[in-house]
């Protein structure tokens, strides 16, 4: 019985949870719910992966109305996958969580993180399950306010001016993909997402299309940071609070990812994207310089929230690149990459967490010599950076594997050799760190800090061991973004006439 | 284009002209509030937008009365050629004209003409509505608006309590400023939990 129900549970749980803990108010109370809401919503994420992998796809219909008239959730392996990794790390950070936010963020505010985050959460999560084009918006909205929300309770001055900033950005993308989804309404009269590609595919409407998609495009672009619409990022990681940096960059990026890909593959179709349109050559630019310039920018930060946070930008360049490919390989490379990149920029996020609650700071000057006083902290950098760089048995291995392989597939011999060259401006960025680290006399704050405390370090390590473990064991990381991957080619190919 | 096509389309001028209006006070203004107005009128264009697509011109509101019942049955058949998946059947008129012409955008000017037409040709038979989906869609999109516009009134009031300054020079100045003497971010990590 409840199984039917999982779809919609997966939403109403956390949303409905969220003004329930702002009534509550009484602080370690809150923290227990959210925790238990967190996981629960993770159990039923991987209960749906599940049922995806013994039935295959499935649609919830919302209060028994069918497609066209109703909302209905969607669920196929492609958002099964993404609300896994969303939903795990989502509940992994908020374990994470409290000794970090009791030193960021003033005790009475600690009932409006959690409610804040379990509402971020939801919108990631509804953005992933809905069939609904103009549900999608909603909860993008949902994600964006609440992550507004949540990187304005930073403790510096700076953090409401990065929130604000962020917000200016990100209201003009989401009115953008409004916009987009009232010109996709007019010309065929739905707003469900397999409805519109049926009745697109139909209508000779070929202008209207053309700039429904690039409203759309445009404003998932500055939602996912794409190179020169990344401005708001690098502020809003460095002066949001450690934790919500940590969740913020593991998910709401890919998910924007995510959407994105729905746009181009089931919504449009990528014949029209990139064969009509060179939205391809556009994105392998765009990827491309994003790489380089974000990981040179990286390479001279001396914030190493900033650091990690211009690694995002060129990261989120290695996505679109496997998706602007447009084959099942260079598709499941950019799906693997969310996953994998999820893990990876988590975990390194996670650990500056505990440098920040040890050191009071995330400059680099004071991670001088840490690994003599904090020895298990530094390392779990040095797992999770092996990672970003993609040295192999790490997962980062894998997808820039992965990416290779799918490029050469295509004879694009260039774009191969100038990722190769980009990933060694990583080892550039990490190595910085871990030179600091490990290689350099102790800062003054160094030499009084102690070991992270346990709560924050065993979450932190097995994020660090999912990087390893997906490096080598690829099966349920790899293995399922290649049958996203088909089953999303496998849609469009059922979708043109 | 002739003259009455352009009046046709007036909505839809006012919106472009709404929207970059918007979006330049966005781009040019330094002053936070000035830029929160600009977003507002931002996406107050594409609200307009919205209304005017579901909008068909001698429409009423769609109450369906007992007495009308049959027409709208009559409606639902009469679109079948189109697959009938019209998120309501009473919008399938307003539709019609959308799936045959969003083409170009000259065929939205004789929209109003064509509805006009349909009606006189019926009189008595059926009763014109307006879509009524886009104007519910815009109910949320309103209610997004006002939350983000009291958000980002909200983080303006920190950024004044913090810099004393709405004026985004003055307070790119101040941090800069700021960074000179020393007082980076991890000088003040502190200073607001005491507080």
């Amino acid at each position: 019985m409840i199984e039917q129900h999982l779809p919609v549970l997966l939403i109403a749980i956390p949303l409905i949870a969220a003004p329930l803990l702002v009534l509550i108010g009484h602080r370690v109370s809150v923290a227990l719910l959210s925790l238990a809401v967190a996981w629960t919503v993770f159990a039923i994420s991987l209960a749906l992966m599940g049922q995806v992998l013994a039935n295959g796809p499935f649609e919830y219909k919302l209060g028994g109305w069918s497609a066209p008239y109703g909302i209905t959730y969607n669920v196929d392996y492609f958002n099964a996958f993404v609300m896994m990794f969303v939903a795990g790390i989502g509940a992994i950070v908020l374990t994470y969580s409290p000794p970090s936010i009791a030193v960021e963020i003033p005790k009475s505010k600690h009932y409006l993180f959690h409610a804040c985050y379990l509402l971020c959460l939801t919108g990631l999560l509804g953005m992933c399950i809905t069939g609904d084009l103009f549900n999608v918006f909603v909860f993008l909205e949902i994600s964006s306010l609440s992550s507004y929300a949540l990187i304005s309770l930073g403790n510096t001055r700076r953090a409401p001016l990065a929130a604000l900033q962020y917000l200016i950005m990100g209201t003009i993308g989401a009115t953008f993909f409004l916009l987009g989804i009232g010109l996709l309404y007019q010309i065929t009269g739905s707003l469900n997402m397999a409805d519109i590609a049926q009745r697109l595919a139909a209508a000779d409407t070929p202008r209207a299309e053309l700039v429904a998609f690039a409203f759309m495009t445009v404003g998932l672009c500055i939602k996912m940071a794409v190179f020169p619409l990344h401005t708001w990022l690098p502020n809003a990681y460095t002066y949001a609070p450690s934790t919500v940096t940590a969740f913020i960059a593991a998910t709401a990026t890919k998910v924007s990812v995510y959407a994105f890909t729905r746009l181009i593959f089931t919504i449009y179709t990528p014949r029209f994207a990139f064969e009509s349109l060179p939205l391809d050559q556009a994105l392998t630019v765009l990827a491309l310089v994003g790489i380089f310039i974000a990981s040179i920018a990286a390479i001279f930060q001396t914030d190493v929230k900033r650091l990690l946070a211009y690694s995002s930008v060129a990261q989120i360049g290695y996505m679109l690149l496997g998706i602007s490919l447009a084959t099942e390989a260079g598709l499941s490379a950019g799906i693997v990459h969310m996953f994998n990149h999820a893990l990876i920029k988590g975990g390194l996020f996670m650990v500056v967490g505990c440098f920040v609650l040890r050191l009071g700071s995330s400059h680099i000057d004071d991670f001088r010599g840490a690994a003599a006083t904090m020895p298990w902290t530094c390392f779990a950098w040095s797992i999770c950076g092996l990672g970003l760089i993609g040295v192999p048995l790490t997962a980062g291995f894998i997808s820039k594997w992965m990416l290779l392989d799918a490029t050469i597939q295509q004879g694009r011999w260039p774009v191969a050799l100038l990722m190769l060259i980009s990933s060694l401006l990583a080892v550039l960025y990490v190595w910085k760190v871990v030179e600091t680290l490990y290689f350099s006399p102790p800062s003054e704050k160094a030499k009084q800090a102690k070991e992270a405390p346990a709560i924050m370090l065993i979450p932190t390590y097995l994020v660090a061991a999912g990087t390893l473990v997906f490096g080598c064991w690829t099966p349920y990381s790899a293995g399922l973004a290649q049958l996203a991957a088909s089953s999303l080619l496998g849609i469009d190919i059922g979708g043109t006439p | 284009m002739t003259l009455d096509q352009f009046l046709g389309l007036f909505n839809y001028w006012v919106v472009i002209v709404l929207m970059m209006t918007g979006f330049y006070i966005v781009i040019s203004s330094g002053n936070l509030i000035k830029t929160v107005i600009g977003l507002n009128i931002f996406q107050i264009s594409v609200i307009l937008l919205y209304i005017t697509m579901g909008k068909v011109t001698p429409g009423t509101a769609p109450i369906l009365l007992e007495s009308h019942g049959h027409h709208a049955a009559h409606h639902e058949s009469e679109s079948d050629h189109h697959e009938p998946a019209d998120k309501h059947h009473l919008a399938s008129h307003d539709k019609h004209h959308h799936t045959d012409d969003g083409h170009s955008s000259e065929k939205i000017a004789d929209d109003s003409d064509h509805a006009t037409h349909d009606d006189s040709d019926h009189a008595g038979t059926k009763t014109v509505y307006s879509n009524p989906l886009p104007s519910v869609l815009m109910l949320t999109a309103i209610v997004v608006g006002v939350a983000t516009t009291a958000l980002a009134l909200a983080l303006i009031v920190r950024v004044r309590e913090d810099y004393g300054s709405i004026e985004e020079d003055e307070i790119l100045a101040l941090d800069a400023n700021g960074l000179a003497n020393g007082l980076s971010s991890s000088a003040n990590y502190s200073s607001r939990n005491a507080s």
